[in-house]
């Protein structure tokens, strides 16, 4: 398992440009004026407490939510276009909470996700075996990790220029947490990464970049271990000990990242 | 016995038109979230195609009926398309101007047919073999029950058949799930929902035409006066739910006709109670999910 630290950040020209986005929610502001760049390479976390709109910026890049503001993929901009043809252009979103299709047979999930010529299924059944036997099972009666599984993959099917991944270790035993953080580093060595993350380990383990929202905005940016190492950051922007951050403990007290 | 051999499978008819209606609605909510007042229409439509080729080319021949079915349901399908891509499409989303223009539709094609073909209604006949009837176990069953009966049947293979196995069908299956996520895999869930609304007016076109034999006439509110008891049917079978549209359908039918002759002429109240029951205890329908 490598670490952020073995990656130095790269400096190449942003794959994602986010200008002044701000997106509601039944009338609700839930994005506010943010704008970031997140690198070509490496895997950039999206940090900031519970519902500070994290996922809807996410959401909002791709269009899931209403919003206004520039989004600039590999250059071009795309804050006009649906959602399909945002993803179509080499987005690949994992949402939080998995959102696979429950009623469809994992080999459907994935066969549904198939956008490209010739999809990667062998990359898929090398990084995810135990799906390849469990192709005729209906999704939803998979365990929490093998969705997981099931919606990582269906993101990895394609050639993206860049992954979406919100909250994937979510809710899932330590064991399959450090399943889900290998098969993201794997995946980041081809495909830059936007990720929201609860989890400060596994923040700390992969990801080089960070980007911090509070009340909607961003908050700071930077590299992601110096943000992680800064115990007065840490606390002002997340709420929680240095030790629950170096230690990776769930973040305590609604103070989740 | 005899009589309940006949109200079986009057209901069974009668529960095959109810599916060849509800069958539409209910892939339609599920997938698209439309509660589609206007659907009643398309099944006139047909109707009125399928008398029109049969006034025309002959009425007491197989061939002409079969092509009236065909004709019947291509009418449904080709309005319910045009309704889908002209009106509805604008209206994702925005449910009471959904219900305002479906429901503004279904007024206005009635008035339209009454204007084509008059208020009264005009009366069918098809092959000769229709009038006849066929012995089951005492019981004089009408021949144009099981040629509903059969078509619906059709109707729900094909349907399955069509969702299980091909790639639109797993795209409406999933969209009736999570809509937003299907958008979210790069799919254009709106060729979907042309697609859906497209086979919804079929299968209502096609049991436009088999009504009109069942009852014997056609008339501007034949698929008004269907379309009520359609909406009961997918609601107590499930939104979205195709097999619980089938079970619901031929459920309300049967249990119509049994309230019908033994309670009095009580059918249509029993099926509202029925509807009212499955509201109360589950909400989700038999095979759906919540109301």
């Amino acid at each position: 398992m490598s670490t952020a630290a073995e990656h130095r950040p790269a400096e190449a020209a942003p794959i994602l440009r986010v200008e002044g986005l701000s997106a509601r929610i039944a009338g609700q502001q839930v994005v506010e004026d943010v704008s970031f760049t997140v690198p070509a390479t490496g895997i950039t976390a999206l940090l900031g407490r519970n519902g500070v709109g994290k996922t809807s910026t996410i959401k909002a890049i791709i269009g899931l939510i209403d919003r206004t503001g520039v989004v600039e993929l590999a250059g071009e901009r795309i804050e006009k276009e649906a959602t399909f043809k945002i993803i179509q252009r080499g987005v690949g979103y994992v949402p939080e909470d998995r959102e696979v299709f429950s009623g469809l047979t994992v080999a459907e999930n994935l066969r549904l996700a198939e956008r490209d010529a010739s999809p990667r299924r062998q990359l898929v059944e090398e990084l995810f075996p135990d799906l390849l036997a469990r192709a005729g099972q209906m999704a939803g009666t998979l365990s929490g990790g093998q969705q997981q599984m099931v919606s990582l993959a269906r993101a990895l099917l394609n050639t993206n220029k860049i992954l979406l991944v919100d909250e994937p270790t979510k809710g899932l035993a330590p064991k399959i947490v450090g399943e889900v953080a290998d098969t993201l580093a794997e995946a980041a060595k081809t495909v830059p990464i936007l990720l929201v993350e609860q989890n400060l380990h596994v923040v700390r383990q992969l990801a080089e970049g960070a980007v911090v929202l509070s009340g909607g905005r961003v908050v700071h940016t930077g590299r992601a271990l110096d943000f992680l190492d800064d115990a007065g950051l840490i606390h002002r922007h997340l709420g929680v000990s240095t030790d629950a951050a170096s230690h990776g403990d769930p973040v305590e007290k609604g103070a989740a990242l | 016995m005899s009589t309940v051999i006949l109200l079986l499978f009057t209901g069974l008819g009668l529960g095959a038109l109810y599916f060849l209606v509800a069958a539409g609605l209910s892939l339609i909510y599920g997938l698209m979230g439309v509660l589609n007042f206007a659907h009643g229409a398309f099944l006139t439509l047909g109707a009125f195609t399928g008398w029109e080729i049969a006034r025309r080319a002959g009425s007491d021949n197989w061939g002409i009926f079969l092509l009236s079915l065909i004709i019947g349901a291509a009418a449904g399908a080709a309005f319910a398309a045009f309704t889908e891509f002209v009106l509805i499409r604008r209206l994702y989303q925005r449910h009471i101007e959904q219900v305002l223009i479906t429901l503004g539709l279904s007024l206005a094609t009635v008035a339209l047919f009454d204007g084509i073909w008059g208020t009264d209604p005009v009366y069918i006949q098809g092959p000769a073999w229709f009038k006849d009837t066929t012995d089951i176990l005492g019981a004089r069953i009408p021949n144009d029950r099981f040629v509903c009966i059969v078509a619906a049947v059709m109707v729900l293979l094909a349907l399955v058949y069509f969702l299980k196995k091909t790639r639109y069908g797993m795209i409406i299956r999933a969209g009736v799930e999570n809509r937003s996520m299907v958008t979210a895999l790069g799919i254009d869930v709106r060729k979907a929902f042309t697609l859906v609304f497209t086979i919804g007016g079929a299968a209502a076109g096609l049991g436009g035409v088999l009504a009109s034999h069942y009852f014997g006439y056609v008339s501007p509110m034949l698929g008004g006066s269907l379309l009520i008891f359609a909406f009961i049917v997918t609601v107590i079978g499930g939104l979205g739910s195709l097999t619980g549209a089938a079970i619901a359908a031929v459920a309300v039918a049967v249990l119509q006709q049994f309230a019908n002759f033994y309670l009095g002429g009580t059918g249509d109240f029993v099926v509202v109670l029925a509807l009212a029951l499955v509201l109360l205890f589950r909400p989700s329908g038999l095979l759906g999910r919540t109301a």
